[in-house]
Formats: structure tokens, sequence, C-alpha cells
């Protein structure tokens, strides 16, 4: 059973269960385990970009293509919900053709750019997509009577997601039961789904195929698989997750901006995500979305403190600034491009007995 | 030398072949005519067309660096908008100790001012071009996916480096008097600073055309992006020929960055990320690897921003990716592929 649900990709690596499992209770326990608003939102933030790097992954990973545009879909997503809801009003009705219209421009856009480009070389595509990318993200900001410019959307979600709707007078185990923690379990629900789903994609034939096609296209090419078709469609698939993802965050932040989903930050914060997690292993995804958001929330206190006891040290003060934490990050990325390139799941999976 | 030697016999292309080779040329003119024609004004046309012309040959100095390195290691940097924004801090500093002769009114010693503010910020780019080439990017040669996960990777950190020295502050300067004010014909007025760039990229692209087909390290690094092995076993340490190559790419970035800097006069450790989006699509437009198509390229991309600018503010972005689109259509390639694209 179990194994049916995460098709049959186990962790493979007892220490991976194990920080596995204590990710997941984390997760759905969360607002039991550690009450307050910074670290639900934490922890929303968290299973969302699961969903999103994982996504990312799917291409990445599992099909070796590099794009530049993973935010845009990611946009996309967010931006359908958001529009939707102000259009029409706060109606479950509302929330489903969003998030429908957005998924299904994200897959129209994927397959053009992917039909457009993936026949030619891996740079060539991250170039382009980069490029496209910035325009999107240009154009949204411009088209302010539409998107709301810079300054982004604020729009209400169905009441029985706000804080206001009470489901029960009494708190229970001294949290308040409301319409927070029902949008909360909705964003954990939907994300878990959608994780099982790429899990099933991946490890599906089309999966295998993938594979073959990023660790040598030619030969998959010679054995008769079109490979162009097998690449659009992991793009146009990865599109859509991606969208699905930014459809959780419009509802969870009931804000859309260019600054939360089409930043060329994100973009890169997925980036090193999926290294860091591990290339082609979508726990890695869960790894690296959790370690990296636990760090940019938590990692700064720590650097403060470190930087407070090195002030002394002229030089050395500012390089572990608070702001700098990215710093450490980009070498870490770099360090592990290197020497783990399967990241840390590959590396546990690796030292396994 | 005897009459017996075999005298190659070089095939005449057909002239509709080479009329389809050099049509890409013709491009710049026809973009600049077709301004003309939707702008009607000529005062205004010809204001726009030089700083198009002047945006379009910073870029082209960012982008030749480049499009070269791809041509011959087959490496894309993407940290390349790194060493523009480092190049410019460079500059700014240096030229911000020589406020006084920037001030001054003599224009030999603003002159100077520049002068050693472009070799220092080349200087800096340039050795710092070398570590990339040897910490980071040697490693991975030939596996296009690490170079560009790790090229990424360089340009956080060169980013975070940056607000480390600098401080995160963006850094304000104004031009050296020399370069500052316009000059009038006619009606039009145009600004002193980008006759003057439009003057060097011209000039470095001269060079460049020359270095290239005339001389023997040109030879060498053609023949290093037809065949790197040969070139090799015919005994040339093509390895350190890709350094060199490397380092005057990561200059010309830095010289592009002091330039493109006192063309804004503001800077951000943000400005190489943001530059490079334009500097990705004249590379692509032009065709990997090429000098010539990324001199077209740019000169195209910098006419068609300052005209939609003009015309319709809010598509100038787009009106570029649109440029790349059709390019793309008319030649999958970009108008000049150096190296075949697999």
């Amino acid at each position: 059973m179990l194994t049916k649900l995460l098709s049959g990709d186990t962790p493979r690596s007892r220490l991976l269960t194990v920080i596995l499992l204590v990710v997941l209770v984390c997760l759905a326990f969360a607002p039991f385990l550690f009450p307050g608003t910074k670290s639900l939102e934490t922890a929303a933030r968290i299973c969302i970009f699961i969903v999103l790097v994982a996504s990312y992954d799917l291409l990445l990973g599992y099909a070796g293509i590099v794009s530049f545009a993973h935010t845009m879909f990611f946009g996309i997503g967010a931006y359908g919900t958001a529009l939707a809801l102000s259009a029409t009003g706060p109606s479950y009705f509302s929330l489903a053709w969003g998030t429908l219209a957005g998924a299904v421009l994200a897959a129209v856009f994927a397959l053009a750019i992917g039909l457009f480009s993936l026949r030619v070389k891996a740079i060539f595509f991250a170039m382009v997509t980069l490029a496209v990318a910035s325009a999107f993200a240009v154009l949204v900001s411009q088209m302010s009577w539409l998107t709301g410019g810079e300054d982004g959307l604020n729009y209400k979600i169905p009441r029985e997601l706000t804080p206001a709707f009470k489901l029960v007078k009494e708190k229970v185990l001294d949290v308040r039961i409301n319409g927070k923690l029902l949008a909360y379990y909705l964003v954990f629900f939907a994300s878990a789904f959608l994780f099982l789903v790429m899990l099933r994609i991946v490890n599906s034939p089309f999966g295998r195929t993938l594979k073959a096609v990023r660790d040598n296209a030619f030969r998959a090419e010679a054995i008769g698989y079109r490979v162009v078709w097998y690449r659009t469609t992991a793009t146009v698939l990865s599109a859509v997750m991606a969208a699905l993802a930014g459809s959780l965050l419009a509802v969870w932040l009931r804000y859309t901006g260019p600054a939360t989903t089409l930043s060329m930050e994100i973009m890169i914060d997925i980036l090193l995500m999926v290294v860091i997690g591990g290339m082609g292993t979508l726990y890695g995804a869960v790894l690296g979305a959790t370690l990296f958001i636990l760090a940019q929330t938590y990692l700064q206190n720590l650097m403060g403190i470190a930087s407070e006891a090195t002030s002394a040290v002229p030089f050395f003060s500012t390089l572990v600034a608070p702001e700098r934490w990215l710093l450490w990050l980009g070498v870490l990325f770099i360090l592990s491009v290197y020497f783990f390139p399967s990241g840390i799941v590959g590396r546990l999976r690796a030292g396994r007995a | 030398m005897s009459d017996t030697s075999i005298k190659p016999r070089i095939e005449k292309v057909p002239l509709s072949e080479q009329f389809f080779q050099k049509l890409p040329v013709m491009l710049v003119p026809l973009l600049a005519l077709a301004g003309l024609l939707a702008i009607g004004n000529p005062a205004s046309w010809l204001t726009l067309t030089v700083a198009g012309l002047a945006m379009g040959m910073m870029i082209f100095i960012m982008a030749s660096g480049l499009t070269v390195v791809f041509g011959l290691m087959d490496v894309i940097n993407f940290g390349h908008g790194a060493f523009v924004a480092i190049g410019a801090f460079v500059g700014f500093t240096v030229l911000a100790w020589l406020a006084g002769w920037t001030e001054s009114p003599s224009v030999l010693l603003n002159l100077f001012a520049v002068l050693i503010a472009i070799l220092a910020a080349m200087l800096v780019t340039g050795l710092l071009g070398y570590a990339f080439e040897r910490v980071i990017v040697m490693p991975v040669y030939g596996e296009h996916l690490k170079q560009i996960l790790v090229t990424m990777g360089g340009l956080i950190v060169a980013q975070q480096m940056i607000y480390v020295v600098w401080g995160p502050d963006e850094l304000h300067i104004s031009r050296p008097e020399a370069f500052q004010g316009s000059l009038i014909f006619g009606e039009a007025a145009i600004e002193k600073y980008r006759l003057v760039a439009v003057g060097i990229g011209l000039a470095l692209f001269l060079a460049m055309r020359h270095i290239l087909q005339n001389t023997k390290v040109g030879l060498l690094v053609r023949a290093g992006v037809e065949n790197g092995e040969m070139v090799e076993a015919l005994g040339y340490r093509i390895r350190r020929l890709f350094l060199v190559v490397f380092m005057t790419g990561s200059a010309l970035a830095g010289l592009g960055g002091v330039m493109w800097g006192l063309y804004q006069e503001t800077i951000t450790a943000h400005m190489g990320s943001e530059i490079m989006v334009l500097v990705f699509i004249v590379v692509i437009i032009g065709g990997l690897g090429s000098v010539e198509g990324c001199f077209i390229g740019a000169l195209m991309v910098g006419l068609l921003a300052n005209y939609t600018a003009f015309l319709a503010p809010k598509v100038a972005l787009i009106s570029t990716i649109a440029l790349m689109v059709v390019i793309l259509m008319w030649r999958p390639q970009g108008l000049y592929p150096v190296v075949k694209a697999k």
C-alpha cells in the first residue's frame, strides 16, 4: 500500500527515511507542534516550495533541461487564481476556474517554448528561457491595469479559509481551529497530493524514458524515441505543476505580486534548492526546500549572532553579516555541484550500508 | 617553387547564396530606415539612432567576450554579468579617487582619468576571469548542465561579494566634464558620451575582426573553434589559449561595465544580471560564437530598444524578445552560427 502510494520509489536509505518522516510529521502537525504565525507561514511556504522545486526537478533532474522560465509558470498559476478571485468574487468556483485557467495557460506557454527551442543545445535553451522569463516579468509589471503592476493584487478568498471563520469555539491543544488552519491543511494536502502525482510520473515508463533521453539523447533518438516530444512533454508537465504550486501560494498569501512569484531571486532559490537537495530525486526537492527555507528564515538570526561575536574582526564580520547568507549558500551550491552532484539525497543513498 | 605545385581551387559560391549570406548585414540599415518611417521627425530620429547605436555598441562590448568564449571553449558563462558589475564598481571607485581630475575642465585630464578607470577595471576583471576559469569553470569543461549551474553559483557569490566590499547601496557618479553635454546638429541634440561609446565600440569591433582574421592568434582561435584537438596535436597549447581568451572576455565585460555605468551614471550589484538579458538576446540573435553576428545583433537590439522606447515605452523589452523570435524563425541558429548547435 505504502510502496504503491510512493510509486515504488522508496527513499532507499534508512537515514533518509527517518529525515523524510520527520519532515512529514513536522509539516503535517505544524500548527500544533509550532504554534505561532511565523512558523505556520514557514511551514506553508515549505509545502508550496516542495511542489515547485519538485516540478523543477522533473525538468532539470529527470530531463536534463535547464530552464530559467520556471518562475514564469509559477507566476501564471498564481496570477490566474488571483485574477479570478478578484474578478469574480471570493467563491470556490472562481478559485477553481482561475486555477484551471492558469494551469492551461502555463501548459500552452510551455508547449510553445518547448516546440520552439528544445531542439537546440542546453545552453541555448537556458538563454532563451532567461530572456523570455524576464520579458514576461516586465510585461506583468507594466500591465498594471490587469495585474496591479509592481504593487500586485490583494483579494479575498472564500470565507471558510480566513482566520475570521471559527470552526470550533474552544481551542484544541491550545490552537485555534479557524479558517487559517483549514487553509494550511488545504495547502498541505494539495502539496502532498501533487508530490505523489509527480512521484508517479517519474516512476512511470515515461519517466524512465526521460532519464534515457537525459543521459544520451542521441542514442534514445536512435532507438526510436522522439526526443523532442519527450522533452516538450516534460516541460509542459512541469509547467502545469509549477502553475498549481503558484495557485496554492496565491490562496495562502491572499496576495500576488511580481516579487513573490516572478522575480529572478526566486528562480535562483529554486535552482539552489534542487541542486543542494539532489537532482533527479524528487525527495531531494523535499530536503532542499525544507533546508533552504529554514535557512532563509532562521539562519539569518544565527549569522547575526556570529557577526556580533566577530565584530572585532573587521572583514570577517561583514562576511558573516546576516544579509550575506546567500553568499554562503552560493559557495555551498558550487561545492555541491562539484562534489555531490546528486545532492544530499544521492549522498545518503550512496552511503547506505 | 615548381610549376607542378597543386594550386588550390576556390569554388565560386553562387551569387544567390552569397546574397543570402550577406543578407544580415542589411538588417541594421533596414531597421534604421523603418525607424525613420515610423518616427517621421528626422531630428528625433537622429537622436534616437545615435542613442541606439551607442547602447548597441556597449552591449556589443559586453557580448563579444561572451560569444568568443563560447565559440572557443563551448562555455557560456552565466557569471559574465558579475564581471560587468565588478568592472563598473572598480571603475567608479577609481573615478571617485581621481575626482580632482574628472572635475577639472581640462579634457586631457578627464580622458586620463577615464582611461585609468577603464584600465583598472579591465585589469581586475581580467584577473578575476583567470581565477574564475581556474577555480569554477575548469572542472566542468564539456558538461553544459554543470557549466550553467556552476557559473550561476559563481554569479551569486560574486554579487554577494560586491555587497561585502562596496556595501549594499547603489553608487552614483557624474561623467567627467568633457563627456557631459550634447552637440547640436541642426535640430538634433546628441550627447557627447554616446558618440564616444560608438567610437570605442566600433574600434573594438574592427580590432577584434583584425585580430581574428589577420593574426596568428586569431588563426589559432578560429582553428580551435573548428577542432581543438587538432590544434593541440599540432603543438599549440590550446588550454593556455583558452585561458587568455577567457581573461580577455572577462576584461571586455569589465570595460563594458565601466562604460555602461558612465552611461547610466548609477550602478548596483544587480546591474550585471539585468544587462545580461540583453546580452544573451544579442548573443542568440548573432549566433553563438560569432563576433560579426553579435555586432549586428547588438546594433539591432540597441536601435529597436530606443525606437520602441520612444514610440511605445511599455513594450521596449518585449520588442527585443520579439526581434529574437523573428530572427530565430528565419535562422534557427542565429544570424552567423560559428559553432553548429546540436
